[in-house]
């Protein structure tokens, strides 16, 4: 009967962790619809190519090598659907937790959640070097850095490696729960150092250094992104429970979906305001990036605040992230999406807001996995660029950039009947 | 016969039409336009930064009417279509040399 009960346990578990990871999945479409209605017209059918390419790039990448440097997998994932012993083996480990304990699951669903966050932060690259750069020159980049530079930074972090045999993170009092840092804030600063090599979008910028506003095509799709991607987060901050077979559990993860709600709620309030005040308008793109500013706040804690304490953390976030924009453009740093600022800035945030509610953490360690995880992806990435840059090129011409990624890259338009000028 | 071009605002249009309707005028022919007068273009704001709209959406009417019907015509555009504000448009009028309608062949203010 104990036997049976943990089977249906590690069932349960699994299913847990495959549903999640369905919906974080669920995420890359909130991202290519979020990207491609931030983005012109004429460059819509090039950025959904770079989405779903990603998407699928990451996801072999994570399989061949990705997860093995991560989690001490083995190369192909070879043995991970578990040998004739599995169920033996199942009940061993469950019976070593105990019932109460760590969560005993299917590796295939572990790979599977996993995967879908290497996904996740290659997308938040996408938006913030669109509409100029070379699609396979950031293929490229896809290939390294969802097969080495993310990884590497994971094994640091949720795999408790030393860095480079250095020193520990986990030591140090860093807790990252589902990801501000390690995912977010790791895909804000590989995007960061691309933009710096790539430069502004023509016409980003006036001859006498005033800021040109390039509005976004299509609010509506932004809008539906920003609602796909707070429906997938809930996979995402949920699922990293890691576990639902037992009441405290269970509560753990009510609370984390709950307060991932509400931080997103406040978020956006807060930018909405912000925007409100400082521009007299209700910008509704800073709404969105003020929603998901909330979410990637809430990421690397959503299980100790109350859910007072969690919108608290959310609005912050929401009016951080406007003034990061604001500010990114004034240095000439052009993120047509806001990318940098919604995930390093706010990334970067949410990881210092954990040690207010979570008392085992600390701010020196917060500070020391934040700058371990920022110096080594943009070291990393600044060269993987800048090899890239001088073989390939990163940009495409002026003459493509002005016709539209979307004939230059990929022949086709995405509006093929609309006149557009 | 005389040719009408009237610029308008583009919410004004329905009231336009109601108008030229009730004075017996029976075709019109409208098509969207932007352009720029006096009133130039403007400034929008998105994300914080400005950017300028050089050419503002008008609404542009074809009219061919009968030169008697010619007064009657520009003064219900200019009632309709007038808020008094910066931008509600112009009318031009231009002499009208021939008018055939295709399906009969008729010409002339018959055809109008």
């Amino acid at each position: 009967m104990v036997d049976q009960i943990f089977e249906l346990q590690y069932a349960i578990d699994t299913f847990y962790f495959l549903v999640c990871g369905a919906l974080v999945m669920w995420m890359a479409a909130g991202f290519s619809m979020l990207e491609s209605g931030l983005v012109r017209s004429k460059n819509t059918a090039e950025i959904l190519t770079k989405n779903v390419a990603l998407y699928s790039i990451a996801c072999v990448m994570y399989m061949i090598c990705g997860y093995m440097i991560m989690y001490d997998g083995t190369l192909f994932l070879s043995g991970i659907a578990g040998g004739e012993s599995l169920v033996d083996d199942v009940l061993a480990a469950s019976a070593e937790n105990g019932f109460h304990g760590d969560s005993v699951y299917s590796d295939a669903s572990d790979f599977f959640f996993q995967v879908v966050f290497v996904a996740t932060s290659m997308s938040i690259v996408s938006g913030a070097v669109a509409e100029r750069m070379k699609m396979w020159s950031f293929l490229l980049f896809v290939v390294v850095f969802t097969g080495l530079i993310y990884p590497l930074e994971g094994s640091w972090t949720w795999n408790g490696k030393d860095v480079f045999g250095w020193f520990n993170l986990g030591d140090a009092g860093f807790s990252d729960f589902a990801g501000s840092g390690i995912v977010h804030m790791a895909g804000a600063t590989a995007a960061l150092a691309g933009v710096l090599l790539l430069g502004a979008r023509k016409g980003k910028y006036g001859p006498d250094g005033k800021v040109v506003a390039i509005p976004g095509a299509n609010l509506p799709l932004a809008t539906l992104g920003t609602f796909i991607l707070w429906m997938g987060w809930f996979g995402f901050n949920g699922g990293s429970v890691l576990k639902l077979g037992d009441a405290a559990s269970a509560n753990a993860v009510a609370m984390v979906f709950l307060n991932t709600n509400t931080a997103a709620a406040g978020g956006l309030m807060a930018a909405l305001v912000t925007a409100r005040l400082w521009f007299g308008k209700a910008d509704l793109t800073m709404a969105l990036n003020g929603a998901l500013a909330g979410l990637v706040a809430i990421t690397a804690e959503p299980s100790t605040p109350s859910a007072l304490i969690a919108t608290l953390i959310g609005a912050a976030g929401g009016v951080l992230v406007v003034l990061s924009i604001v500010l990114l453009d004034r240095i000439r740093i052009d993120d047509p999406v806001g990318a940098i600022s919604v995930h390093g800035t706010v990334g970067l945030w949410g990881l210092l807001a954990v040690p207010f509610t979570n008392p085992d953490v600390t701010f020196s360690g917060q500070l020391l996995g934040a700058a371990t995880i920022f110096v080594w992806v943009f070291l990393s990435s600044l060269i993987i660029w800048g090899v890239i840059k001088a073989v390939m090129g990163l940009r495409i011409s002026e003459e493509e950039e002005m016709q539209g990624a979307d004939i230059s890259e990929c022949g086709m338009e995405a509006y093929p009947e609309f006149v557009i000028e | 016969m005389k040719l009408v071009t009237a610029i308008i605002k583009p919410f004004k249009l329905d009231y336009v039409r109601e108008a030229l309707s009730e004075i017996g005028v029976t075709g019109v022919t409208v098509v969207e336009v932007k352009g720029f007068g006096r009133q130039k273009g403007h400034t929008e704001l998105y994300r914080g930064a400005e950017y300028v709209v050089d050419f503002l959406p008008k609404v542009m009417l074809e009219i061919a009417v009968d030169s008697n019907l010619l007064d009657s015509v520009v003064e219900a555009i200019s009632k309709a279509a007038s808020t008094g504000k910066i931008g509600d448009g112009k009318i031009f009028v231009t002499p009208l040399e021939q008018v055939v309608r295709i399906r009969t062949g008729e010409t002339g203010p018959d055809a109008l």
